[in-house]
């Protein structure tokens, strides 16, 4: 298989500070990343970097062989890659499906799809943004993403501070996605024991630098080790 | 920025309300009822459409600007020198007002709206400045500080005479106030006016969904240029005068002004607004000749430290209290 993301010694932050260090990792077509760690390893900072939101200050990123470390962010959207970031940021003064058609592409994925990954959208689909929940939201906010029909989809923390029946919900939504479509899925997340279930691979950060590499289910199977790596100091 | 804005959104009902009648319904009383107000309802009517231009792009685009009177400026010019040299015919002089303004949008939206924030403001600035002092230097063609008049506009369509009254003028100003007025309630509530609110409310989040931001801008800046162009072409038709005020930083704080009373990023502030500046202007000039803006000076102060949302937004809480009241 060949891969959608590669990424050679990145050292990325804001400005001038440098949040990231030797950063080398490559993403096969199809496959699925869960990215782990405490707050501030640099977790969000690495999906920022994916989608062009942060200073690079050296190495390089690599979109299906193609350099994009200088494009601008929407010319990388436009590439491919999706970006649920972590606040949500859906549009207050927009109903629930103009937020989810305001940048639709063509392709695959359209209202019809996104409504029946998420039916609870389509009985709220006038209401506006500021008038549902933070899971509605998070639905919103994936399917909007979903609607620019990217080959790469990249989410931070979508199942923060949700109850849990949505996130079960969320998560049942995600395993659809991932075993029904052909999208390349980077998940951020603070409960690893959740997406290391849906997902294949794993990487553990610490410090801005990557510690753990590897199958997703053998961190499962090891407790300990899981526990040591993502408390790691 | 604007408060409970986006009334209209594109997939709610875009018919047209009943009470979206009624600007029109005053706007033809005020024909029958009131004929030696029409040269100032004539200017209303302009500076409405000038207005509405301007909401477009600050209410729903949130482009901040200071220099709108550019465009309005331009066309105004572009209006009177053509019926000077070329031709005196009315409608082919705000075709050309229009679309030389809108590519003169075009063409400075392209450089300044790269920029955000401040510095764009001081872009629009500059722009209307520039624009000020073209016209005030090249006195061959724009008559300089004496202004550009002399020129008598030959009858609409070859049937309806400008006579002194202003009475076909007024009808004049008032069909292309429509038009525009469709035109603006189509952008918005179409896909392309849900994007233009996206931008406004979060311009990082577009791009990163791919949105292309910058022709959204450009596109939207276009049409509120010949728009604006447009405006000022009637204002030169009905008054057959163009003079340097149409270009002066003056008209475009006037112009925001009026906005900003009238409610901002909801069609009809543009509509409310110069209603009422322009009246209160009107009776505190004939009263107190020396001291009428500080009469609107006030009125702004209020409107800005306990209205938020314009005069429009007070008649949003008092019908929402009403409806309270009610139930």
């Amino acid at each position: 298989m060949s891969d959608i993301l590669r990424l050679s010694g990145v050292h990325a932050g804001y400005g001038q500070t440098v949040v990231l260090e030797d950063i080398d990792f490559t993403l096969p077509e199809r496959s699925t990343l869960a990215l782990l760690g405490r707050n501030g390893v640099g977790k969000t900072t690495l999906l920022a970097t994916i989608i062009g939101l942060t200073t690079l200050h050296r190495g390089t990123v690599e979109f299906r062989g193609r350099p994009i470390s200088t494009m601008a962010v929407y010319d990388r959207a436009r590439l491919g890659i999706g970006y649920v970031p972590q606040t949500r940021e859906i549009f207050p003064s927009l109903s629930v499906e103009e937020n989810l058609t305001v940048a639709e592409r063509p392709g695959n994925w359209n209202l019809e799809r996104v409504y029946d990954l998420f039916p609870r959208l389509a009985e709220r689909r006038s209401h506006m943004g500021n008038q549902i929940s933070g899971g509605e939201q998070q639905m919103v906010a994936i399917g909007r993403a979903l609607m620019g029909n990217p080959d790469l989809l990249l989410m931070d923390e979508p199942l923060e501070g949700l109850a849990p029946t949505i996130v079960d919900m969320l998560l049942l939504a995600m395993q659809r996605l991932i075993k029904e479509t052909a999208l390349t899925v980077v998940l951020v997340e603070q409960s690893a024991k959740l997406v290391l279930e849906v997902t294949q691979q794993a990487m553990v950060l610490n410090r801005g630098r990557i510690i753990y590499a590897g199958a997703s289910a053998e961190l499962l199977a090891d407790p300990q080790r899981l526990t040591n790596l993502v408390l790691a100091q | 920025m604007t408060g409970p804005a986006h009334t209209g959104s594109y997939l709610s009902d875009p018919r047209v309300r009943p009470m979206e009648w009624l600007p029109w319904v005053l706007a033809l009383v005020c024909y029958f009822a009131a004929p030696t107000y029409l040269p100032l309802g004539s200017y209303i009517l302009i500076m409405i459409l000038f207005a509405l231009s301007l909401d477009l792009i600050l209410g729903y685009a949130g482009i901040i600007t200071l220099g709108h009177a550019a465009y309005f400026g331009f066309g105004a010019y572009v209006a009177a020198i053509l019926a000077v040299r070329v031709t005196a015919d009315p409608l082919i002089g705000i075709a050309v007002a229009g679309i030389s303004a809108g590519l003169l949008g075009w063409l400075t939206g392209l450089v300044i709206l790269r920029m955000r924030g401040l510095t764009l403001l001081m872009l629009t600035l500059a722009i209307t400045s520039i624009c000020y002092e073209i016209a005030n230097k090249a006195t061959a063609l724009t008559g300089g500080a004496d202004g550009l008049g002399g020129f008598n506009m030959k009858p609409i369509l070859g049937l309806f005479k400008f006579d002194l009254f202003n009475k076909t003028g007024y009808l004049y100003c008032l069909l292309f106030l429509f038009v525009a007025w469709w035109l603006v309630r189509r952008i918005i509530y179409s896909p392309f006016g849900a994007s233009l609110t996206g931008i406004r409310e979060n311009v990082a989040r577009m791009h990163a969904l791919g949105s292309p931001v910058y022709q959204r801008l450009v596109a939207v800046y276009t049409i509120s240029a010949a728009l604006a162009g447009v405006a000022g072409g009637l204002l030169t038709h009905t008054t057959e005068f163009v003079g340097l005020k149409v270009l002066s930083f003056d008209l475009s704080g006037d112009l925001l002004v009026m906005l900003i009373l009238g409610g901002v990023g909801r069609i009809y502030g543009a509509f409310v607004g110069p209603v009422v500046y322009l009246l209160a202007q009107d009776s505190l000039a004939k009263q107190f000749p020396e001291y009428w803006y500080f009469g609107i000076g006030l009125m702004l102060v209020l409107v800005v430290m306990f209205a938020r949302g314009g005069i429009l937004g007070i008649v949003d809480r008092l019908l929402l209290r009403i409806r309270r009241g009610n139930t």
